[in-house]
């Protein structure tokens, strides 16, 4: 359909791919920008408002560096935490030792500069972890991941310089919290550009190549390790700069907060929620969850934020086996949310406009069909349709054949 | 002298412990191909369950026995409803699941005992030295049985037949599903020996008590070679002395956990199928 009209103009063809839908969450953060700062500057927000949009800043960028890794390359990583620990506590050492005086000049610029070191110092510490684990199939990497987790925590703990079990004091050093979390939004504006961008490229296809099958992507000549480790440095280094973001919205940084609960509750439970490979869906749950959390801690305070958790690994356990489970496929190809927004879709335009053309309609309904493809958990891949109709003892499922033992 | 046989009799002992749990992950690893993250928390509920019972009853030997009958129940239900509807789904769902089960028990237990740490004595009068060696004593018995057990019966046949090739066992008449779910009830009540034991040298009941070991002992498993059954046992052993002379050196005693995960990490690097694993070539 792309190369049907050769007399058709450069422009009248981005104008034709053009989709508004694609646009519309840089357009959301763009007119969220312009309403807020300015009333930000004005003093009109609350500093309570103001550590709210913070905290959902910092969490999407987060969100969609996870999501990036289980989304996208079909990995789980239960560390990322880790990275943002990282990336907190190396970015605002770095500014209070050695960005003091610019700090006292510029705090914008310094606070950019820490930005950059610790996001690069998180994206070595992904190649480091990321090499041995990637090179492994399977769940290597989530465990690989979570020692790591364990690791950071108790060296930034006992490690002097970052303060001890106390934590990091990262006073006079914290962002003037009117503007933080304008220069967050900007940061994660350009980071959802930036994943977006890589998704939809070449290397993007790459990437979800491997986690649709990872064998047969190697034989299409994809360079799986160089793949893997990519997003999952890309991943690293965005989860670094939320974390320097992280640090410089607070006065205490401390380890214990990146810990396990942290990976999970805050950011794998986001992805799973707003849906696994998809980047609007990890934003829209990263705002939502971070804004019930803040809400609902003032109901569930103490002991009763079990109740929060548990929500949440229903939630997690339904979604995901709802999602997966082989035996639910029909049910779920007759009742799913996307057919009934396109169905509700329908009936509202009717309702507005009265004579729609039907053959145009039923065109964008095939294209809206065909760039929804790309959902992996509903297509079986080709090894797998050969695995369903063939009944060979010897053909496992690629995620069977790993050591297996006695 | 005494010092260095104090420090292998505490390591083998909490090695022992490490190993059950280890056994756990290694079987329904080789025999269910997925990691079964949730199999820590089952020590803690198995702490929980000693807590109860040995405070409602008094007798270590009952509050253990129904610690066993009540972790093994709760690792069926888990498998049935949690895990087997994803048989056949990719292995990051399962994944995933498994991680929401951990967090589903891990929360539950927190609303219902809440978050401060209930001390239990099982074996009030004995003295540590004797609580190491029954510890160490007992893994070592259960795992002489776990060999026994898998080796010469028909079940036990039927799970190595299982784990080498689940479809073809299932031509020769095996209920693959009924094994995967003994082998979970088998996994769920080493979990729950290894919780009681756990407590003699750790003796506070938390709801967070069985994410540490088990990470532990999956560590120990992928030393000894994941899906392998004395692996694990070597493995768990190996990882408890480590702990241990970690712990004896002034300097080092604080990294202790880091160490632990940098070796997991290391021989992830050199030698992915651990000690004692088989390698295996992947076909397509």
């Amino acid at each position: 359909m792309d190369t049907s009209n050769p007399n058709e103009s450069y422009f009248t063809a981005i104008r034709r791919r053009f989709k508004l839908k694609n646009y519309l969450v840089y357009i959301f953060f763009i007119v969220f920008l312009l309403i807020a700062s300015p009333l930000s500057i004005a003093g009109a927000l609350k500093t309570s408002t103001q550590i709210l949009f913070e905290q959902i800043g910092y969490t999407i960028i987060g969100v969609i560096s996870l999501s990036l890794v289980v989304g996208f390359l079909g990995e789980l990583s239960l560390g990322h935490a880790a990275f943002m620990s990282i990336g907190a506590f190396i970015g605002m050492y770095f500014q209070k030792t050695c960005l003091s005086s610019l700090h006292d000049v510029s705090p914008l610029l310094s606070l950019i500069i820490s930005m950059i070191v610790g996001g690069l110092v998180a994206g070595v510490c992904g190649i480091i972890i990321g090499l041995p684990a990637l090179r492994l199939k399977g769940d290597y990497l989530a465990i690989v991941t979570l020692a790591f987790g364990e690791i950071v925590k108790i060296l930034f703990q006992q490690i002097p310089i970052f303060g001890g079990a106390i934590g990091f004091n990262n006073r006079g050093y914290k962002y003037d919290s009117t503007y933080l979390f304008i220069i967050i939004f900007i940061v994660a504006l350009l980071s959802i550009v930036l994943v977006k961008n890589l998704i939809k490229s070449k290397h993007g296809r790459a990437i979800k190549s491997i986690r649709d099958n990872e064998i047969a992507a190697k034989a299409m000549g994809v360079n799986v390790t160089y793949y893997k480790l990519l997003v999952f440095v890309i991943s690293a280094v965005l989860a670094g700069v939320a974390g320097v973001l992280y640090g410089a919205s607070k006065n205490q940084i401390d380890a214990t907060t990146f810990n396990y609960n942290y990976s999970i509750n805050n950011m794998l439970v986001m992805v799973v929620i707003g849906g696994m490979g998809n980047i609007h869906g990890s934003i829209v749950s990263a705002i939502v969850v971070t804004f019930l959390n803040v809400k609902l801690q003032v109901i569930f305070e103490g002991d009763k934020a079990a109740i929060k958790n548990i929500i949440y690994a229903v939630i997690l356990i339904v979604i995901v086996v709802y999602n997966n489970a082989p035996s639910l496929r029909s049910f779920r190809e007759k009742y799913n949310l996307r057919k009934l927004f396109t169905f509700l879709k329908k009936k509202i335009k009717r309702m507005i406009f009265k004579n729609i053309d039907e053959k145009k309609e039923k065109e964008k309904e095939e294209e809206d069909i065909k760039e929804f493809s790309g959902d992996w958990s509903k297509i079986p891949t080709k090894i797998e349709m050969d695995e369903i109709v063939s009944t060979g003892l010897d053909v496992g499922s690629p995620h069977d054949e790993q050591e297996g033992g006695k | 002298m005494g010092n260095v046989f104090q420090i292998i009799l505490n390591g083998l002992s909490q090695g022992g412990v490490y190993a059950l749990i280890a056994l756990g992950y290694t079987m329904v690893y080789g025999i269910a191909k997925m990691l079964n993250f949730a199999h820590g928390d089952l020590i803690m509920v198995g702490g929980y369950t000693v807590y109860i019972t040995f405070g409602l009853m008094g007798f270590p030997l009952i509050a253990i026995i129904f610690a066993v009958v009540f972790c093994t129940i709760l690792g069926i239900c888990v498998e049935k409803f949690a895990y087997k509807p994803l048989r056949g789904a990719s292995p990051l769902a399962v994944l995933i699941t498994a991680i929401g089960v951990s967090y589903l028990l891990q929360s539950l237990a927190f609303l219902i005992f809440k978050s401060n740490p209930r001390m239990i004595d099982l074996f009030p009068g004995l003295s540590t030295n004797q609580k190491t060696i029954i510890t160490l004593v007992t893994a070592l018995v259960v795992m002489a049985a776990l060999t026994l057990f898998i080796n010469f019966t028909r079940i036990g046949k039927a799970m190595r037949a299982v784990s080498e090739d689940k479809g073809a066992s299932q031509l020769m008449g095996i209920n693959s599903n009924m094994i995967i779910s003994i082998t979970f009830a088998i996994g769920s009540a080493l979990a729950a020996i290894a919780g009681a034991f756990y407590l003699l040298k750790t003796p506070a009941v938390t709801y967070t008590m069985g994410s540490m070991p088990g990470i532990k002992a999956f560590t120990a498993a992928v030393i000894g070679g994941i899906g392998s059954i004395p692996g694990a046992m070597v493995g768990g052993l190996l990882l408890g002395l480590i702990e241990e002379i970690c712990s004896s050196i002034p300097g080092l005693s604080s990294y202790t956990i880091a160490i632990e995960f940098g070796i997991l990490i290391i021989i992830l690097l050199v030698r992915p199928s651990g000690i004692l694993g088989k390698k295996r070539r992947e076909k397509v």
